[in-house]
């Protein structure tokens, strides 16, 4: 009879963290960045009909990279948990960090006590009520649950090194169409052109509407991007 | 109910990626009414009316329901609660085909006014007060309310 071989739990660990962050370069990356109005989301997308990016609730978006099964599941439980906690007490108490923190747990136990960690990588973006901005958050929740509170833009995905590189720092946040502009020619690269029918973009708004989450449909952002 | 009602409708459009369809709508909101009989038997009844623009067939679409939670589509105009009766009466006499927003909203004050005065339940406009119905044309752009100035002018 075989003996089990005796693993080092760092050797475990690092496996795992190793066959996550595989799974998830496989997919392509987003860049999710504040600008002057808002918090925009654009993801590197052919399909026009499975989404990276979507609603979680009046001024909360997710958008996940890595497994789609795996992070759409993850965002329909956002959903929930949004919903009900909303209509439990009130539609104010419903706030990006607490659902980064639940995601950040929930991503955590599973990477630690399930056979295999989730390929994700996922974004929470919340949008505040100030209208400098300064209320608006990014989170970024990794395949570990680690959680880290971004500035002024971030990016999910493949090679982010290389795109965070070309995307720089925005000292200001930008017009939406500057940003985009930018984050596009990021995820792009020096090589490549990304059209509006590569593209999902989607943004969090100020304005009088209850609900501030809106997709830009390709024309409008062949138009931004001109 | 209304608030449930409402929440679940989003729930379901940001959970799915896109909106129920007008008839989904109506249908949920019947098995709501049905879930509610146990308290309608008590006493706390809700009998909704459910109007909407149907965006796939490109026309308003009317529903008027019992207690039961039975859905039943009406072609021109509905009506419900305790004055209902007089109400409903009012509008299917003054209705006819092709009228516009302004002469609804005004046959529909009328019909408030007169059922107010003949049911105690049914509060209609009261200029001196200042309190107005609350009315709401629903249209392919939406839910639009119609202010109580505009509403003053037409009393």
């Amino acid at each position: 009879m075989n003996m089990p071989f005796y693993v080092a739990p760092e050797q475990v660990m690092k496996d795992r963290a190793d066959y996550a962050r595989k799974g998830i370069a496989r997919g392509r990356s987003l860049v999710g960045f504040r600008f002057d109005n808002g918090v925009a989301i654009c993801a590197e997308n052919t399909s026009s009909t499975l989404r990276k990016v979507s609603e979680i609730y009046d001024r909360i978006a997710f958008a996940g990279v890595g497994k789609y099964n795996e992070f759409d599941q993850l965002r329909i439980a956002g959903v929930r948990h949004a919903d009900m906690k909303g209509y439990s007490f009130s539609r104010e108490d419903v706030d990006a960090r607490s659902l980064a923190n639940q995601y950040a747990q929930s991503l955590g136990q599973i990477f630690t006590h399930e056979m295999k960690p989730m390929e994700v990588e996922i974004l929470v973006a919340e949008i505040g009520h100030a209208a400098d901005g300064s209320g608006d958050q990014l989170f970024h929740i990794l395949y570990d649950g680690t959680v880290i509170d971004e500035d002024m833009s971030v990016v999910l995905g493949g090679e982010t090194e290389a795109i965070a590189e070309r995307l720089g720092t925005f000292d200001q946040p930008p017009t939406l169409a500057d940003g985009l502009r930018q984050a596009v020619a990021a995820l792009a690269g020096p090589e490549r052109n990304l059209a509006a029918d590569a593209l999902e973009v989607a943004v969090l708004e100020r304005g009088d509407h209850r609900r501030t989450f809106r997709r830009l449909d390709d024309p409008e952002i062949t138009e931004l991007l001109a | 109910m209304v608030k449930l009602f409402q929440l679940q409708l989003e729930h379901y459009e940001k959970v799915e990626g896109m909106a129920l369809s007008l008839e989904g709508k109506a249908n949920q909101l019947s098995q709501m009414i049905r879930g509610n009989l146990p308290m309608a038997m008590q006493g706390m009844v809700v009998v909704p009316i459910f109007a909407g623009f149907d965006l796939t067939r490109g026309e308003g679409r009317l529903y008027e329901f019992d207690v039961t939670g039975g859905r039943y589509e009406e072609a021109d105009h509905a009506s419900t609660g305790s004055g209902s009766l007089h109400a409903g009466t009012v509008v299917k006499l003054g209705y006819r085909q092709g009228m516009d927003a302004g002469e609804v909203t005004d046959l529909a004050i009328e019909a408030l006014f007169e059922a107010a005065d003949e049911d105690s339940a049914t509060g209609g406009p009261d200029p001196i007060r200042g309190i107005y119905p609350i009315v709401a044309t629903i249209t392919a752009e939406g839910y639009t309310r119609i202010s109580d100035d505009d509403l003053a002018a037409r009393t």
